[in-house]
């Protein structure tokens, strides 16, 4: 109690003093409710009114339309500020479509949407890996393992698996809450993983299981960003969960550019002068983003490419975030994946000189586990008292769920030879991921035969970021709708065939370019129709809009 | 000499430095040491059940798995495993989805779960609720923190919370970089809620220039233990409508009832039977979760939120942030759905699972008894009935000489104490400074979740722990205190 009465004390003593009663607020005029212009930032506060004034008539006559004290006026300001284009207009749009085509399918052009703006690859019917679920069901239910039936359901492997797994958790619980950065075996069988992948040591109290992929960035994000002076580097264009979680943090997202010409490639250079762009703003630039395999670019990082990143990252004293949830998902012959920490590690930069956060998530690969919300991170070379920080932060939040720290364990160790699912389990990994990669160069292929559309290939990841070159009177038109062109190009597509994809501006371009996203997750059997709805859509807007 | 890290101690966020998180604080840390050197600890810090023992229903736990791997419902033998009406019930759940438990759902919850959410609602209250205002969570502390998240703009903005609290609140309040405004429950009333106090620490804040926007009530009781009153909560409610107050009711433990006088009643069935003005104007978030009641499925992380009177721009842009997550656990939510929805009389598997959690509840309340009466029979302890929740929070009074060897040693006196309790008998419990208390009061809270077999003895090593420290520093009983 002490010290909550102490804070609040200072925070009394910081806080400028204002008149506020709530007798003020009461007495100040009355206005109605207007929803506010600005999209970014909401008003300041003004310094005489407590109670914001749209909210203030509470005390006046009741025939006064009442309106709530908490608006889109007065929230958090960076709630306001912040967006996510996964799920953004073109989405919210697509919903009232679904609906429409529930209740009045005929006065639409198609009859189903096909949701090609995320990566939700069960959502598209891929099927998940059978020895996973198996493991997944029997530590949900662990009364299956007393009954000698279960052997004829379930493979051998699983059914040692799931024991093991059970046994492992303090009292067999599977549904208590674990220790907060997971529950200790499934972070070792995790760690092992990781020292197999890269052939050099993991500890498994680096390792935090969290809620997929995306709370570990925010808790990284929370802690690095002290105000709005402090820099985060990324990569333009850019998974949006970046932008996002920076705007909500209230700091600065420094953007780099990847080069569209040279396949979204990464220039050092490029990294270094935007550094000093910032640092000369005023910005104090404390860590890099980079995505490898890109989104929504999808390229592959070479390792000479990782180094010169790592090198740049030590040389400047920067933290290096990689996100590496891409990392099974490679199509192409003459590239693979290499983590950041192997690539630090063969430089000779160890736990004591180099800061390097590594994401990893059950959601892509070859096991799209996204429903499940599993996913780690791997913190090294950052101060015991930080990662004590970091594991407070977790703490309040208790867990991440268990059946996804389950999950997890199992991506990073799966069947082995020998072992009665192997087989089974490698043709569903390598039938996913074959099936993945040719999809990803009919898709790109298709894109670069339409008029005014260039599309770098898939190396990696699942989506393809063709770019448009829009006629004039199709970016009048946009702006004529009140529009960005290339949600102008998305709505329209949406429209005409029902395929929903992102605008290239919520991930960010160069200016005056335009793109779109597309995953490439729709069935392989679907793909020649979506290629021929897209196509003619293409074909028919071009027309329209051309000179 | 290897450069200054980037991320040094002090070069991180100061709000996170900071926060303060008791439940795994000082004490729990030390437990897990002592733990790791072989000695048997009992963990009464979390209200964490099944990590003590407690058994998952087992009608949800077949629906789960058979939603987790659906090959086993073409299975010939499925019936061996698993009864017809777990079955149904995971086919129903699998097609609320679009990919079964592996898809992203919609960022606030599959539409059929919500739906069944709403129902569940008014059932329970009466009164019609809106699947679109229903937000599924990756457990209620996410629901809290993404609210405060909205309704915290800077240090200037104050959420009223309950003293003593769980500390989610001040920890979340910290780290979004806001203030809070304390309210006394009363201790010597049952830890009854003022609602005067309330008033005095409103003007007080205001006075020191914070605007109060919030107000956090748990109830029942975390982790205090108690039912709150209609009565209660009406001028509770009438509060925040003469204020301009959001309610955020914290009601979790609605299943953990221990005594029949005041049975739980929503904040929002009291406000919507009060009529308007304050059906239609008091801005309520109500939160409940899988991890409590008879459930105690923490693990799972399963949780809903719902709205009320709460501008729908504001909803929008709640939308908005649980997007940027992609979605809740799906597999948790699953788990909310069984919650609302538990087998009915006349179902199959209905018989086990009443007998299940009938089981667990009435254990829950001897277990809330003969904790309650072991607290009381203490020297130098007085101890409020466990009315609900999971949790008991005595009062210790320290003798004088035990306060100032806890200076001596740097530690608060509270902290002292449970430390000791934890080094002579394994208990692991929460100071009650981590919650917040009286100055000059001191406390621990623990959980009454150790087994019913395992209680006696968990209160005799208690005791006799408790008479030592109170020789050791008060010399024999009967001395000084007891006046």
């Amino acid at each position: 109690m002490r010290r909550l009465a102490q804070t609040l004390a200072k925070r009394a003593l910081q806080a400028k003093s204002r008149a506020s009663s709530s007798s003020s607020a009461a007495a100040a005029p009355c206005l109605t409710h207007t929803p506010s212009s600005t999209t970014t930032k909401a008003p300041a506060m003004s310094p005489n009114s407590p109670q914001e004034a749209n909210g203030s008539k509470r005390n006046l006559s009741s025939s006064i339309v009442w309106s709530p004290p908490i608006t889109v006026d007065n929230i958090n300001p960076q709630v306001l500020a912040c967006e996510y284009a996964v799920r953004g207009e073109i989405v919210a749009h697509a919903e009232r479509l679904q609906h429409k085509l529930l209740h009045n399918p005929s006065t639409l052009p198609f009859n189903e949407l096909i949701y090609c703006n995320i990566g939700n690859p069960q959502s598209l019917g891929q099927q998940p890996i059978t020895f996973f679920r198996e493991v997944a069901a029997l530590c949900d239910y662990p009364g299956l393992l007393d009954k000698d039936e279960t052997h004829g359901i379930f493979s051998s492997d699983s059914i040692a698996r799931a024991e093991k797994i059970i046994n492992s958790i303090p009292g067999r619980a599977t549904g208590a809450y674990s220790h907060s950065k997971g529950v200790k075996a499934l972070r070792a069988t995790i760690a092992e993983g990781i020292e197999r992948r890269d052939g050099y040591p993991s500890d498994p109290e680096d390792i935090f299981l969290t809620d997929g992929a995306s709370p570990g960035v925010h808790m990284m994000m929370q802690l690095t960003i002290r105000n709005q002076q402090d820099g985060i580097m990324c990569p333009i264009p850019q998974y949006p969960l970046y932008s996002a979680s920076i705007a909500l943090h209230d700091g600065t997202l420094v953007p780099y550019y990847l080069d569209e010409s040279t396949g979204w490639g990464l220039d050092v250079s490029e990294l270094k002068s935007r550094l000093q762009a910032a640092t000369a703003a005023g910005i104090n630039v404390r860590a890099l983003v980079v995505i490898n395999p890109g989104n929504p670019t999808g390229q592959v990082l070479s390792e000479q490419n990782q180094q010169s990143i790592v090198q740049f990252c030590k040389d400047e004293n920067l933290l290096l975030l990689a996100d590496e949830v891409y990392q099974e998902n490679v199509y192409v012959d003459n590239k693979k994946f290499t983590s950041f920490k192997k690539i630090a590690r063969s430089m000779g930069y160890t736990e004591k000189d180099f800061s390097l956060v590594s994401f990893h998530s059950i959601s892509k690969g070859y096991y799209g586990e996204c429903g499940r919300r599993g996913g780690y991170m791997e913190v090294t070379g950052l101060d015991s008292e930080v990662k004590d920080q970091i594991y407070k932060v977790a703490s309040v939040n208790l867990c991440s769920n268990i059946s996804g720290q389950i999950m997890m364990s199992l991506v990073m160790n799966p069947p082995k030879v020998g072992d009665e699912s192997f087989e089974l389990y490698t043709n569903e990994r390598d039938g996913i991921l074959s099936s993945l990669g040719r999809r990803a160069k009919m898709l790109a292929e298709a894109l670069n035969k339409l008029e005014g559309v260039t599309c770098n290939e898939a190396e990696g990841a699942m989506y393809l970021f063709p770019r448009i070159e829009l006629p004039e009177g199709a970016i009048k038109a946009a702006k004529a709708a009140g529009m960005v062109p290339d949600t102008f190009y998305c709505r329209r597509l949406l429209d005409a065939t029902g395929i929903v994809v992102v605008p290239g501006s919520g991930f960010r371009q160069v200016p005056g370019t335009w793109h779109f996203r597309i995953t490439i997750l729709p069935p392989e059997d679907k793909m020649p129709s979506i290629i021929t709805k897209l196509s003619t859509f293409h074909e028919r807007f071009m027309q329209e809009f051309q000179p | 000499m290897a450069p200054k890290k980037v991320l040094a101690p002090d070069t991180i966020n100061g709000n996170i430095k900071k926060m303060v998180y008791a439940v795994r604080g000082e004490l729990y840390i030390r437990a897990s040491e002592l733990q790791k050197q072989g000695k048997k600890i009992i963990f009464t810090n979390v209200g964490n059940p099944h990590a003590l023992g407690q058994k998952p229903l087992t009608f949800s736990r077949q629906v789960i798995a058979l939603c987790q791997a659906p090959f086993l419902m073409d299975d010939p033998n499925a019936d061996i495993f698993f009864p017809a009406d777990a079955i149904a019930r995971a086919k129903q759940y699998l097609s609320y989805t679009s990919g079964g438990l592996g898809a992203y759902s919609d960022s606030r919850g599959l539409p059929g779960i919500r739906k069944d959410v709403a129902d569940f609602l008014m059932r329970r209250d009466g009164y019609p609720s809106d699947p679109e205002l229903i937000f599924l969570t990756d457990g209620a502390s996410k629901g809290v923190a993404q609210l405060l998240n909205l309704l915290i703009r800077d240090e200037k903005d104050g959420v009223l919370c309950p003293i003593p609290q769980y500390p989610l609140y001040s920890a979340t309040i910290q780290l979004v970089g806001g203030t809070l405004v304390p309210y006394y429950l009363s201790e010597e009333a049952g830890w009854g809620l003022d609602v005067q106090d309330l008033k005095r620490q409103v003007v007080e804040a205001r006075m020191k220039g914070i605007t109060v926007r919030g107000l956090v009530f748990i109830n029942p009781g975390n982790p205090t233990g108690q039912c709150l009153s209609e009565a209660n909560l009406r001028e509770l409610i009438q509060f925040c409508h003469e204020e301009h107050i959001v309610m955020l009711a914290d009601e979790v433990y609605q299943l953990n009832i221990y005594q029949d006088e005041r049975p739980f009643v929503s904040a929002k069935k009291v406000m919507m039977d009060m009529g308007p003005p304050y059906s239609r104007e008091v801005e309520l978030v109500s939160f409940h979760t899988v991890s409590k009641g008879f459930w105690g499925e923490c693990g799972q992380r399963g949780a809903y939120l719902e709205l009320t009177n709460i501008h729908p721009k504001t909803v929008d842009e709640l939308y908005k942030v649980a997007s940027i997550a992609l979605s809740p656990n799906v597999p948790g939510q699953i788990f909310v759905g069984l919650m609302v929805n538990p087998p009915k009389p006349g179902e199959i598997s209905y018989p086990r699972y009443s007998e299940e959690s009938k089981a667990i509840l009435e254990s829950l309340r001897r277990r809330a008894r003969i904790m309650t009466d072991g607290f009381n029979s203490c020297r130098n302890i007085t101890c409020n009935f466990t009315e609900g929740a999971m949790y008991s929070f005595p009062k210790i009074k320290l003798p004088q000489a035990a306060i100032a060897a806890a200076k001596q040693t740097g530690k608060a006196p509270d902290v002292f104490y449970c430390l000791k309790l934890l080094e002579a008998t394994g208990i692991s419990t929460v100071p009650g400074s981590g919650f917040g208390q009286k100055e000059g009061t001191f406390h621990l809270r623990t959980t009454i979740l150790p087994s019913e077999d395992q209680m006696p003895e968990v209160m005799r090593l208690f005791k006799n722990f408790n008479d030592n420290f109170m020789s050791q520093y008060e010399g024999p009983s009967g001395a000084l205190s007891k006046l």
